[in-house]
């Protein structure tokens, strides 16, 4: 096992693909998005309720890879009961650490994407979830495809 | 097994002899480009070192030279596929610029009632060129089921008998499927086809380096291939054809060098091969693929099929003793090949690890999205095998997949 990889598969991301959160589809959601890789296969539904502003509830199915499908397990255990400008905030963080690998001081579990960096093929993997998520917030119906924007 | 097949082969392949993450580099993603020879890559150097000119227009020394190395590594393709005659050699970018040509072609033929068969394995390139004429014209497109729930059974042959009807117009499918292994049993799909006056398309990209390819014992009316997929450079290709149906297609691009006489009104085409290889042709990469040949055919073809064959069977074997483990395509009789897949670890996180111990795998579809439905997968793991792997090769993959699956605790 290298060093690289020991950095890649963190223990938070290989507990949240062996047990994801919140995985299912949510019977409350008002809100739904698809995200997909088509480069890779991977694949993310979002399912959240929208409460005003506020996320009521969260959930996510799909298949992918463990950074991708760990990814996503996080962000919906982190967004829930977050405003919609909390979740872009967040999201910014992520952005930040999976493409620099510098994690903010208060940033615990995001904090474990940090080694993603390294990888750069696997930057899609880890946003995908996150895309799904905000396209849900924001009500766009399009489907989310890691190709049509830059990580 | 000998292990390799030809004692000195690898010393022939520069790029072999590096590490990748402290490990020695094991190569096992030949399905999609295969290494270069040393022979190959002077090939380049000496065309632009030595030759390199614009082919068919100077009266120079320089172009004649080049375009007799040109034409010269038509004549030494042709010959490599059996080709009765060397104009039947069109060269394209690849496999998928040689589908296109023909598709695009019929495009102005076919019509609504006339229906294009193709198979379940084929790979995008031979697919969505079809679906594109199909929607052009108004043909219907159709497809040969593939059989078993791991598709083990190959083509659904029983279905031919209906699916091969008169109204057929064009029958497409692959020599040997890119995610399965499977080899198809060209001859017979081609006897098939012309019983009911049916042209045939075979995508060859994945035979054409790893087992005899004779057009004329095959019956096949076109056939498409990749160089890169051959010891050859990227970039070049070949769409076969025979004679007289290519002259009776027009071409699908023009200008200059595929015309005979132009006015400022219309222009009148040469013949095949040059009506389809319209502006400056890639001419390095073209007499590369040449070299090829001529490195393929001094290993001997039929002893690199048996050498990768037995590779994709040893493969096979030890890779099935992997607790879990889903391996798609025949259990026997395959192509040198193997894709697997893991219910708990994703193929995305397999060819990471693998990357850390030296492995290249592929990853993915592989550019069968339909079929991977089919089979409710979304992705596999690849190891496809060349002339340069080896048994050992294969015992240290076997051992970095058992690690793999340990890290993930998935055994």
């Amino acid at each position: 096992m290298s060093g690289d990889l020991s950095e890649l598969y963190q223990q938070v991301i290989l507990d949240h693909n062996k047990r994801p959160r919140n995985r299912g589809k949510l019977p409350t959601a008002n809100r739904v998005a698809h995200g997909d890789n088509p480069s890779c296969g991977d694949q993310c539904n979002v399912y959240l309720r929208l409460d005003g502003d506020r996320i009521a509830d969260i959930s996510f199915d799909g298949s992918g890879c463990a950074i991708s499908q760990a990814s996503a397990s996080l962000m919906t255990t982190l967004v829930k009961g977050k405003t919609a400008a909390e979740v872009e905030a967040m999201f910014q963080d992520f952005h930040k650490i999976v493409t620099t690998g510098e994690a903010p001081e208060e940033i615990s579990d995001l904090a474990a994407f940090a080694g993603v960096h390294a990888f750069p093929a696997r930057i899609k993997c880890a946003t995908l979830g996150w895309h799904a998520a905000l396209n849900a917030i924001h009500g766009d119906p399009a489907t989310t495809t890691t190709e049509s924007h830059t990580d | 097994m000998k292990s390799p097949s030809w004692p000195t082969v690898r010393d022939d392949f520069p790029i072999l002899h590096q590490t990748v993450h402290g490990k020695p580099l094991i190569y096992l993603d030949n399905g999609a480009t295969a290494q270069k020879p040393r022979s190959v890559i002077d090939a380049l150097v000496h065309y632009y070192e030595r030759d390199n000119s614009n082919v068919h227009r100077g009266l120079h020394a320089l172009s004649m030279r080049a375009t007799d190395a040109y034409e010269g590594s038509r004549t030494r393709i042709a010959k490599f596929i059996n080709a009765a005659d060397p104009a039947e050699i069109i060269f394209t970018r690849g496999t998928t610029e040689a589908i296109n040509i023909v598709a695009r072609s019929f495009a102005a033929i076919l019509k609504p009632g006339d229906v294009i068969l193709a198979t379940e394995m084929e790979h995008h390139s031979n697919m969505v060129p079809w679906q594109q004429v199909a929607r052009a014209t108004g043909a219907t497109l159709r497809y040969v089921p593939v059989l078993g729930e791991d598709a083990e059974g190959g083509l659904d042959l029983a279905a031919l008998d209906t699916l091969l009807t008169p109204q057929v117009k064009i029958f497409a499918f692959t020599h040997i499927s890119n995610t399965l292994a499977t080899v198809n049993p060209v001859e017979e799909l081609c006897r098939r086809a012309r019983a009911v006056g049916a042209l045939t398309v075979i995508d060859a990209a994945q035979s054409i380096g790893h087992t005899p390819v004779d057009v004329r014992a095959i019956g096949c009316d076109f056939l498409a291939f990749s160089g890169h997929k051959m010891c050859g450079p990227t970039g070049i290709g070949v769409l076969y054809g025979r004679r007289a149906l290519l002259d009776m297609l027009g071409p699908t691009e023009t200008g200059g060098g595929m015309v005979v006489s132009v006015t400022y009104d219309e222009a009148k085409w040469k013949p095949a091969p040059e009506r389809f290889e319209a502006g400056t042709p890639n001419i390095a990469d073209a007499i590369a693929l040449g070299a090829a040949c001529d490195y393929l055919d001094a290993l001997g073809r039929d002893q690199i099929a048996q050498h990768d064959n037995e590779l994709g069977r040893l493969a096979y074997e030890k890779l099935s003793t992997l607790p879990g483990i889903r391996i798609i395509g025949p259990r026997g009789g395959r192509g040198g090949l193997v894709s697997y897949a893991f219910p708990d670890v994703h193929a995305h996180d397999v060819v990471s690890f693998a990357d850390q111990d030296g492995i290249a795998l592929r990853g993915g579809h592989h550019c069968n999205q339909p079929l991977m439905r089919k089979l409710g997968l979304t992705s596999t793991t690849r190891a496809s095998f060349y002339i340069y792997n080896t048994a050992e090769e294969i015992d240290v993959l076997v051992a970095s997949m058992h690690r793999i699956l340990k890290f993930f605790g998935a055994a």
